[in-house]
């Protein structure tokens, strides 16, 4: 295959009110394993969708061999030979292997489809690929891993010379990634050049040519893996410096004699073994990367999904917690990740979101009071300073940091004494940000006690005087006062130790 | 911008205009449609379609739909004239018989759904053909003539000689659907299941009683529909009730009710059932026959349906 050439000079990307994509240059050595590592919302997955032909840049130009483009469609990558292995497959369960990779370029024979050269073709395919794959089993009876060997497949089928993979060790167990790791070594040898995202870094250090990292849509910096070490890759990604904008009191540590939540044994299909507690007046911070369990954990304290097996424990009374009813009568808030999709009624008015909860207990025979009703969203809007043209106008017609203080009203009006904030400021503007800070600060110092989950390492740092990492579904560390540092939490998350760090107990 | 503007005064009048035009186009066709006397027909006419439209607004709200009302118009006529006439029981005892039985295969259609995940269309499909089955069972496919006359007056008689009592009825079905859906809690659950149940069972509703009561409004309304038939054709009819799914349907989605669920609202569907009623009556008056009205019916709940979301994706 001829060698070629992929490089992006100068793009950027603007998404409503975020600089996504800050003047990024890469190039790509053709047949090197290229990693991107950064945090959650670096850029790396919209400089991905760049270059599959997902998203247009909104200025840049993208160098092929010796072709430039101002923007990919989806069909001119293809004709590149650009492929991407989506974490979520692109496969139709319920047909064969040889059909999913032949989907829509079926060999023919006469009207019919040449089912024996499919086959075969599936065969010499994963031959060359060195692994074995039944070509007539159904996608549905196989495990994940080798669904991506198929989806790779697939990409080689169409003669792919660029393929992006993003995490694709997620799913996978280790010896499946040692069998994915030979055949991206495979590939590489056969001249494909790999866009390879994971944040595992020993992953990288162990797979890639060369690694760049980002942070807040810029490359930092490409190093080459042979020169460069974990600890040097993590201080680049943290990099940021915490500012003023967090409340200096919100890290005062809350009352450890009193727990006023325990947790015991949790188990879940995705959890194992979680024990903590969350004491009186503290902000706890869970963190972890995305898919290590975080939100599982609030979602299956509060009887979102279901627990296996755990004992829950509020106010040193073991509680029953079966549906989130049941935690809202045990006087827990849950502010949930997705605003539009879990946390908020777009298209009832702004008034009926906040006043939900509430709602039946402002009734007399089941007649709402519309005075009542009104007095607790008038409080709410002047408390929050929600910014609305009218508590009749529909909750999507709000800005998303507004939207974010209608949830936190809803949850509010029920004076729930522990609040779990996931996601609290994904995707608001700075000053909404800040209110939203020196709302959780108040609701500390009142004696309330809040866990925060946030992709943001910073935030969790500038807001929690003790953090519980996870790791895989499981609890990693605690980290309390001083050792609160991204540093720490990186480590930690991405399954490293660290020598004074107990579990939380 | 100018389509803009068009959407937002249909979206705000387009209820109200079309019933006008309607009227005003069978005014100028027909003169036997301009009589008083063929108002308080049409009156009469869809108030069954009115009230069955009551309770299945609550559940279109929710994101179902009911296409087992017309076999429980039949089955609850047929009921009641069997209780009445054939047992001999008093009619308040019948009727309340007749309403808890409706009201009970309305909750098999729910716990079809909230249970074992059947969605609505299927489960009231089968729903439609097992009581169309039960409904021929009861009466060995013969009507039951002979209900008494008290029976009689709930679906044909007339308050002061001139008012239709069923029409009576369906303003207070509807009076009742508006308080529910605009002043109590439970309201407030239906349009909040309705519009994003993941959002609504995370805020503590507990979302399969919300479903539950939409399936059984659907059906305790409709059955009440099926009493006020039975009496207005004197007869319990096992064979009727076939279009009536669709009239129901047509008529809440002409009101503005998303079938999707979430928005929509009860004094829009007031006027979708008589745009259906003058339709439905205009189009004998000016004599086309049933064929012609299938295919006008259809066209007109396709557009319906075709104007909601083109709304919906402008916004």
């Amino acid at each position: 295959m001829k060698q070629a050439s992929l490089s992006v000079e100068n793009i950027n990307k603007y998404f409503v009110g975020i600089h996504a994509l800050k003047d990024v240059s890469l190039t790509f050595v053709p047949g090197e394993v290229h990693a991107l590592l950064g945090e959650n919302g670096a850029g790396k997955s919209t400089l991905c969708k760049m270059l599959s032909g997902a998203s247009r840049p909104d200025s840049g130009v993208i160098r092929i061999d010796s072709r430039e483009y101002d923007g990919l469609t989806p069909n001119a990558a293809k004709a590149e030979g650009i492929g991407m292995i989506y974490q979520e497959f692109n496969l139709v369960p319920e047909m064969t292997v040889y059909e999913n990779l032949f989907l829509g370029k079926e060999i023919r024979k006469g009207l019919d489809v040449d089912r024996n050269a499919m086959i075969a073709r599936s065969k010499e395919l994963f031959a060359e690929l060195g692994v074995e794959v039944d070509p007539t089993k159904k996608i549905n009876e196989l495990s994940v891993a080798y669904c991506q060997l198929v989806e790779i497949g697939k990409s080689m089928l169409e003669k792919v010379r660029f393929l992006i993979m993003d995490e694709p060790t997620a799913p996978l167990t280790t010896q499946e990634v040692e069998a994915l790791f030979q055949l991206v070594r495979k590939l590489k040898s056969q001249n494909v050049t790999i866009i390879y995202i994971s944040h595992r870094i020993e992953e990288l250090l162990e797979l890639a040519d060369r690694v760049t990292i980002m942070r807040d849509g810029e490359v930092i910096q490409t190093l080459e893996t042979a020169r460069t070490n974990r600890a040097e890759l993590i201080r680049l990604m943290v990099g940021r410096e915490l500012g003023g904008e967090f409340p200096e009191s919100i890290r005062t540590p809350g009352n450890m004699e009193e727990p006023v939540l325990q947790v015991k044994n949790l188990n879940t299909r995705e959890l194992h073994d979680i024990s903590f507690s969350l004491y009186k007046g503290e902000v706890l911070g869970l963190a972890g990367l995305v898919g290590s369990g975080r939100s599982e954990i609030i979602r299956a304290i509060f009887g979102a999904d279901r627990r296996e097996t755990g004992e829950i424990t509020v106010n040193g009374r073991a509680v029953r917690i079966n549906t989130p009813r049941d935690a809202i009568e045990q006087g827990i808030a849950m502010i949930p990740e997705d605003r539009k999709r879990q946390g908020l009624h777009l298209e009832l008015p702004i008034a009926d979101n906040i006043s939900l909860i509430k709602i039946n207990a402002l009734s007399k025979l089941l007649t709402v009071s519309r005075p009542k009703e009104r007095a607790l969203i008038d409080r709410f809007i002047k408390a929050l300073s929600i910014k609305l043209a009218s508590p009749e106008a529909h909750a999507s017609s709000l800005s998303g940091g507004n939207q974010q203080k209608v949830v936190l009203s809803k949850w509010l009006s029920t004076e729930a004494d522990i609040l779990f904030l996931d996601e609290p400021t994904r995707g608001i503007d700075v000053g909404a940000k800040k209110e939203i800070y020196e709302l959780m600060d108040r609701l500390r110092a009142e004696g309330r006690s809040i866990i925060v989950i946030s992709s943001e390492m910073l935030e969790v740092v500038g807001l929690c005087s003790r953090v519980l990492v996870m790791c895989e579904g499981r609890l990693n560390g605690e980290l309390r006062g001083d050792q609160v540092t991204q540093e720490n939490i990186l480590e930690l998350a991405s399954g490293g130790t660290l020598p004074a760090v107990n579990i939380g107990s | 911008m100018k389509q803009m503007k068009w959407s937002a005064i249909y979206r705000k009048y387009g209820v109200f205009i079309i019933l006008v035009v309607e009227v005003l186009i069978f005014m100028l066709l027909s003169e036997n449609f301009r009589t008083l006397e063929n108002v308080m027909t049409i009156g009469r006419q869809v108030a069954s379609t009115g009230i069955a439209a009551v309770g299945a607004t609550f559940l279109m709200l929710t994101g179902g739909i009911d296409i087992s009302n017309g076999s429980m118009l039949a089955f609850s006529g047929v009921l009641a004239a069997l209780l009445s006439v054939n047992l001999g029981l008093p009619l308040p005892v019948a009727f309340v018989i007749t309403l808890l039985c409706g009201l009970g295969f309305g909750l098999i259609n729910g716990v079809a759904y909230t249970r074992f995940k059947v969605s609505p269309l299927i489960a009231t499909l089968a729903m439609q053909t097992i009581l169309k089955g039960i409904a021929y069972l009861l009466t060995s496919a013969k009507p039951i003539y002979g209900i008494a006359d008290a029976f009689k007056f709930i679906g044909q008689g007339y308050l002061f000689g001139f008012f239709p009592f069923p029409l009576l009825l369906m303003i207070i079905a509807f009076a009742f659907g508006f308080w529910v859906l605009d002043h109590t809690y439970i309201g407030r659950y239906i349009y909040a299941v309705g519009g994003n149940a993941e959002a609504a069972r995370l805020s503590g509703i507990n979302t399969n009683k919300v479903y539950m009561i939409a399936f059984g409004a659907s059906a305790l309304f409709a059955s009440i529909a099926g009493l006020m038939m039975a009496g207005r054709l004197g007869s319990g009819q096992p064979a009727i009730g076939t279009d009536f799914p669709m009239d129901v349907i047509t008529a809440i989605v002409l009101g503005g009710v998303s079938i999707n669920g979430g928005s929509g609202k009860i004094s829009g569907v007031l006027f979708g059932v008589f745009i259906m009623g003058v339709l439905s009556n205009g189009m004998i008056m000016v004599g086309l026959n049933d064929y012609w009205q299938w295919v006008i019916k259809g066209v007109v709940l396709l557009a319906a349906v075709a104007m909601s979301n083109v709304e919906v994706r402008k916004r």
